[in-house]
């Protein structure tokens, strides 16, 4: 254990576990004297706990210091860049933290009476009319937890749609550039799984789609802009040719940063889509979460949607329906996650039609400019024009010093930057995924670039010091292969 | 550069198998093995289980993925190698002998001849590579 004095250390170096600084008989807590005649402990007999055995024993600022000084080790949003392809890690904007705290929204009960209820039941109506109006759709539910269980919540509302027609068929096609949530929501709701390869632009294969899309295909599960962050311009054709077989086409809305205020999948053949409120509309992503991932559909579909769905009575009160005979059932417990509605509905508001627009169009933007500022030195993994994202492969420096993608990203880290994606999507050897969204700075963005760049140069010159970074952290390179074949999951003394 | 013995078959999935009459012995090729990265757990069937050519009968899991394994015939597990659950690393070292998988009984000989030869599968390989 290190000598130096813990002021110097805490702002540098590593913090010890909690095991590690306990010290016997420390608490805290103070209990007051009892006043009631002990219990029978023995009693009890061997189902008596005993005390844990090794369990830290601090004081109450010592417990604090240290929980607080993890806490500044965190690298989130607010701290910097954060270019982690196909997660949108945008801003969080302060409005969205002020509208969730408001008394009468955060002290909201679930269980309150329907009359004492129509604040929020309005807010979560108005959600809804938002999303609807920017995806095109029909109807909507706000309740799946994230994003897969929105996936898993579309495809079950599929599976009851074709069960009605008279069969739900067999499969599901998904494309290899797809999330793996993808095929994990298919083979959880009941199919089986047809991989479609993608074209030599990074896009779907019509003539393979052709071929697939046989009359025991339920759906086609596809992602626009897909997670090379290319559009796909056969949409339509792909819808009509997904429709005249008697398929649905469901979307994966991870990427509907890209579209939002200009393009709109109900118009361009989605049938079912869900969005993630903790990309697209700015609620917190990660460890802040909780998700959100509301399910978008064609009227066809509307009967299936999971209970209760929110509807009016005759005299315009809004209420939640649970008398729905044809509905897939509830997806989630009482009103999906509340507060991520509220906030998104924060975002759409303050923004604006016209503001939602600019955002989009300033993700687009900014994706590019990191684009076309370092496709000289890392090689486009696919030369079709992006969006939102954009993909580069490590192959120029993994054939001049066998540095790869996980290499820069981890040298990255000591240019004070978040790591992008590193290998996915998997039909792109080498993977190195940038999604800055419409939050970065010209500035930041610059810096970035500049960082990137000087890392492209010190392949050439030094690449030992990119393999073994990084080396300005509190903890260097793990040893990740022992790590995972050697998992140490318990602290012990030795 | 890893050798692809002559006597082994060969599927696109990158499974080998080196048959002796009616028993075959399976494994990855060292094609996947390179292309996985170092693999940390393999999850393999039992003794006795049914595997089906072209079916998946376990996974390879590496820093990088987690992979199905595919069969490339139908028969019976007869053995496993079950010095992989303590040294994954062997499929890594020597992916073509000491990292082999499973020991299978085939029901029917002759579907070994629908797989690629040695040469035929390096020219596939050479194929998919970027």
């Amino acid at each position: 254990m290190s000598t130096t004095p813990r002021a110097a250390r805490h702002i540098v170096q590593n913090e010890e576990l909690l095991f590690e600084i306990s010290e016997p008989g420390k608490a805290a807590y103070q209990l007051p004297e009892l006043d009631v005649p002990p219990a029978n402990v023995a009693a009890l007999g061997e189902r008596a706990r005993s005390d844990i055995a090794g369990f830290p024993e601090l004081s109450e600022i010592e417990i604090i210091r240290h929980f607080t000084r993890l806490s500044t080790w965190n690298y989130g949003v607010d701290t910097g860049l954060y270019p982690l392809g196909s997660c949108t890690m945008k801003y969080n904007p302060r409005v969205n933290e002020f509208v969730a705290r408001l008394d009468a929204i955060a002290g909201a009960h679930p269980l309150q009476p329907e009359e004492l209820s129509q604040g929020a039941l309005r807010i979560m109506d108005l959600l809804s009319q938002y999303l609807l109006e920017i995806c095109g759709m029909d109807a909507i539910t706000l309740q799946p937890a994230a994003g897969a269980q929105g996936e898993l919540t579309g495809i079950l509302l599929i599976r009851a749609a074709l069960q009605a027609r008279g069969n739900a068929r067999r499969l599901v096609l998904i494309p290899d550039s797809a999330h793996g949530t993808n095929p994990a929501t298919a083979a959880i709701a009941g199919y089986e799984i047809a991989k479609l390869s993608s074209n030599a632009q990074g896009t779907v294969d019509m003539a393979s789609l052709d071929r697939l899309m046989t009359d025991q295909v339920a759906a086609l599960m596809l992602t626009n802009p897909n997670t090379l962050g290319i559009f796909e311009e056969d949409i339509h054709r792909i819808a009509d040719l997904v429709h005249q077989r008697g398929g649905f086409l469901y979307m994966d809305g991870a990427n509907m940063n890209a579209l939002v205020g200009r393009a709109r999948p109900g118009d361009f053949g989605v049938d079912v889509m869900h969005l993630n409120l903790h990309k697209t509309f700015s609620t917190p992503h990660g460890g802040g979460g909780p998700g959100s991932g509301p399910v978008a559909v064609k009227a066809e579909l509307e009967p299936f949607l999971p209970t209760p769905v929110l509807t009016r009575r005759p005299n315009g009160a809004l209420t939640l329906e649970e008398d729905r005979p044809h509905s897939i059932g509830r997806m989630r417990a009482f009103a999906g996650s509340f507060g991520m509605l509220v906030r998104a509905l924060a975002y759409i508001m303050a923004n604006g039609s016209d503001g939602l627009k600019q955002t989009t169009e300033d993700a687009v933007l900014n994706a590019n400019y990191i684009r076309t500022r370092l496709k000289d030195v890392y090689a486009l993994s696919y030369d079709t024009p992006t969006m939102h994202e954009c993909v580069f492969s490590d192959k120029l420096q993994a054939r001049k010093a066998d540095v790869h993608t996980g290499d820069i990203a981890k040298r990255l880290i000591d240019y004070g930057f978040h790591p992008y994606t590193v290998s996915f999507p998997l039909i792109a050897p080498g993977a190195m995924m940038i999604e800055p969204t419409e939050s970065a700075s010209k500035r930041e963005l610059d810096e970035f670039i500049a960082a990137l760049r000087a890392i492209a140069q010190e392949v050439d010159t030094e690449p030992e010091t990119v393999k073994t970074a990084p080396h300005t952290t509190r903890v260097s390179r793990m040893d990740e292969v022992a790590a995972a074949r050697k998992p140490r999951l318990r602290w012990t003394e030795d | 550069m890893s050798d692809y013995p002559s006597s082994y078959r060969f599927t696109r999935d990158h499974e080998w198998i080196a048959v002796e009459g009616a028993k075959g012995k399976i494994g990855i090729t060292s094609y996947a093995q390179s292309e996985l990265g170092d693999v940390v757990y393999v999850e393999l069937p039992k003794v006795g289980d049914a595997v089906t050519a072209g079916a998946s009968f376990g996974t390879v899991e590496s820093v990088k993925a987690v992979s199905e394994i595919f069969s490339p015939v139908t028969g019976t597990v007869t053995e496993i190698n079950a010095h992989l659950n303590n040294a994954p690393e062997t499929l890594n070292q020597d992916p073509h002998g000491e990292g082999w998988l499973i020991k299978v009984s085939l029901n029917d000989p002759a579907e070994v001849e629908k797989l690629l030869s040695a040469e035929d599968y390096q020219t596939f390989i050479s194929s998919q590579q970027h």
